[in-house]
């Protein structure tokens, strides 16, 4: 498959492609001061990193609306940080303080928020895509014109619960917005060694599924296939399909010596950086100066100083309210 | 002067209907989707007729994707509506388990109560009609070991007639299994019953000296069990425990104490079960109470076989219940 025939490279306007740049930047600096949290112990529990993955979310959240919903996998700080959860809340979450987004029971995996239609980081691969063809489902009965954007790698794409959800979103045409993040490997297994078909889209196409893959590491990119995957779903076409194409700079969680992959494949797709090439194309295009970038890192660093500040001094949930929650408080009526 | 109830003949799937039919007719939000829930009328015909009076909106037909369509009632419960899901027998909810224990019974809790999922499923369990072991099994015990859901198994006209309207209610997920025994129960039911209770155990039948605990597809062997018994003089009380989660521990206990002998009638397997489950809370809450160690009725520790002579004898059955309570009161009583 190729890309998609209509994508052009639309004029830069300079507010917006520093707007983006930030936003990739703040996820970068925010999960390298996670991992350094999470050598300090401050944050425990599996730590997914998003590193290198920044454009897509990015890129992907500009097309959503302030209604559209949002299901997301445990590599979530990026999507969440995208959507305009706080920094704060979402590093709190991941010391477990109940100032959390999800008052400390999720962590990192499991960030989750109602204000933005956030409906969480799933941590069972493929769990998630039932949930957004329910939520579009809901949607469409109720005659909202609403999207729902469904993050998840492609391992999941080998299980069961991508295909039956594939089915049923096509079948009654739900505006659920799958968005594949490949980045090559399941932990690790490579694609090609678990997939006896390695081209995803086709794999969406065969439920007749509109699908293109896009260049990941472009946030122009991903912007652009997102904005015209969300249009056509919006006006009520089904279901749309996109595979972004990408790489994940760390290891698969915080403890994974990368056996199963190369130092040269790693160094290669660094030199695709969705962050400094994006830097170096602004800059030649004379969007970007290095007083901006000076200003963005001073500024993003302030926020992830005052997120940590914010996460230090939350409270703990008291233990006694260990079990509130496990059921609504609100009787039936 | 109390006028007399009218009264209607009917069986435990006309009142199911009948609730199904009172729901959707009472909140737009709510509607039904399952595999053959429409066309074909229900695989045990439940629903037969309601799609030509909803329509297929209402009355979905899904592929057959346990996972997918439980997910996507949770997804729909979470965007606003009210979906009862079908699955056809508990044994095909195994293909849903993932839905059900990783996202319906923690996304309240794991949110920070951000999210509740008020969905209904319903689906058949149990044995006693030659189906063998991929039909047969009494699986509603496993899902009452998990926090975050309700477990309900009517086993009358009336809470067959009443419990939907209570669980769809309900803000959180709310389990009901159906016993396939009992669809072509036939009785008379109030005209006008509606909602019932689902936190309380009933006492379907008092007595002195002996407790039978029990639920759905068992009650009306106990109830017979407890015929057979007063004949011989042993009157025993038969506890129809309606809700297997949330447990009603206290009606448990207060029909202990009044009869001081406990004998759980179960179809599920003994090991690590329900009934294991309720003889520890008579241990640990009535214990002085008791003249005898409790004693267990439960399916023999087989896969429910198909041949009819093996299938009864690996079922609890009326003979059993009463030769056990029998040995109990000659031994201790
Ligand atoms: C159902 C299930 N099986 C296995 C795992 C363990 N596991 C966690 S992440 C992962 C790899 C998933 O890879 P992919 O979907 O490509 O996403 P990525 O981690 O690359 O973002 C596996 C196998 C899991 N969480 N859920």
């Amino acid at each position: 498959m190729t890309l998609h025939p209509d994508l052009q490279p639309p004029p830069l306007e300079r507010h917006h492609a520093v707007f983006l740049l930030r936003e990739m930047l703040r996820i970068r600096r925010f999960e390298e001061k996670c991992a350094e949290l999470y050598s300090a112990t401050k944050i425990r529990g599996f730590l997914h990193l998003y590193i290198g993955q920044e454009a897509v979310a990015v890129g992907a959240m500009q097309a959503l609306d302030a209604q559209d919903a949002i299901v997301a996998t445990y590599r979530e700080h990026g999507h969440a940080l995208a959507r305009g959860i706080s920094a704060a809340s979402i590093m709190a979450e991941m010391y477990g303080k109940q100032e959390g987004c999800s008052r400390g029971r999720g962590g990192s995996m499991h960030l989750f928020d109602a204000a933005t239609r956030f409906y969480g980081g799933n941590a069972i691969v493929g769990g998630g895509l039932p949930l957004a063809v329910g939520l579009a489902l809901a949607d469409k009965m109720q005659g909202r014109p609403h999207v729902t954007a469904c993050f998840f790698g492609e391992g999941a794409v080998a299980e069961g619960e991508f295909h039956e959800c594939m089915n049923l979103a096509a079948l009654w045409r739900l505006p659920v917005l799958f968005c594949c993040e490949n980045n090559l490997y399941a932990m690790g297994t490579a694609l090609q060694r678990s997939e006896s078909q390695t081209d995803l889209c086709l794999k969406a196409a065969s439920y007749e599924i509109p699908a293109w893959p896009v260049d990941g590491m472009d946030v122009v990119a991903c912007e652009e296939a997102t904005q015209r995957a969300a249009l056509a779903v919006r006006a009520g076409g089904g279901p749309y399909f996109l595979e972004f194409r990408t790489y994940r700079f760390r290891a698969h969680s915080m403890f994974d010596p990368q056996l199963y992959r190369d130092k040269q494949e790693i160094e290669e797709w660094k030199t695709r950086d969705p962050i400094t090439t994006f830097q170096a194309r602004l800059r030649s295009q004379g969007l970007l100066t290095d007083d901006d970038v000076q200003r963005l890192e001073e500024e993003i660093a302030a926020e992830i100083a005052h997120a940590v500040e914010f996460a230090e001094a939350g409270t703990w949930e008291p233990v006694e309210d260990l079990t509130k929650f496990v059921y609504s408080e609100r009787k039936p009526a | 002067m109390t006028a007399e109830r009218k009264t209607v003949r009917l069986t435990y799937r006309e009142a199911i209907r009948q609730a199904i039919r009172e729901a959707l007719q009472r909140d737009p939000r709510v509607f039904l989707m399952g595999e053959d829930v429409g066309r074909y009328g229900g695989c045990f015909a439940v629903s037969k007729g309601l799609l030509e009076e909803f329509g297929p909106e209402r009355i979905r037909d899904t592929p057959l994707s346990e996972s997918a369509f439980v997910g996507a009632g949770i997804g729909a419960a979470l965007g606003g509506m009210r979906p009862i899901v079908e699955i056809m027998t508990v044994n095909f909810s195994l293909l849903a388990l993932d839905q059900i224990v990783n996202n319906a019974a923690t996304i309240l809790h794991m949110s920070g109560g951000q999210f509740n999922i008020p969905l209904v499923i319903r689906m058949t369990t149990g044995a006693g009609r030659q189906l063998a072991a991929q039909h047969s099994h009494s699986l509603e015990g496993w899902y009452a070991h998990i926090p975050g859901i309700k477990v309900l198994t009517p086993a009358t006209l009336e809470d067959a007639r009443g419990m939907l309207w209570t669980a769809l209610q309900d803000p959180d997920p709310v389990l009901i299994f159906e016993h396939g025994g009992l669809y072509n129960m036939e009785g008379e039911l109030p005209a006008d019953a509606g909602a019932v209770d689902i936190d309380r155990a009933a006492v379907r039948r008092p007595g002195t000296d002996v407790s039978l605990i029990t639920y759905g597809g068992s009650l009306g062997k106990a109830l017979q069990a407890a015929e057979e018994l007063a004949a011989l003089g042993i009157q025993a009380e038969v506890v129809d425990l309606r809700t297997l989660r949330p447990l009603d521990t206290e009606t448990i206990l207060a029909s202990v104490t009044r009869t001081h002998r406990a004998v759980i009638i179960d179809e599920g397997w003994r090991s690590g079960s329900l009934s294991a489950e309720i003889s520890a809370r008579i241990m640990e809450g009535a214990f002085y109470e008791l003249d005898a160690p409790v004693a267990r009725v439960c399916s023999a520790e087989v896969p429910i076989p198909y041949a009819r002579h093996l299938e009864e004898a690996a079922l609890p059955q009326v003979g059993t219940i009463v030769a056990t309570v029998r040995e109990m009161m000659g031994a201790h009583g």
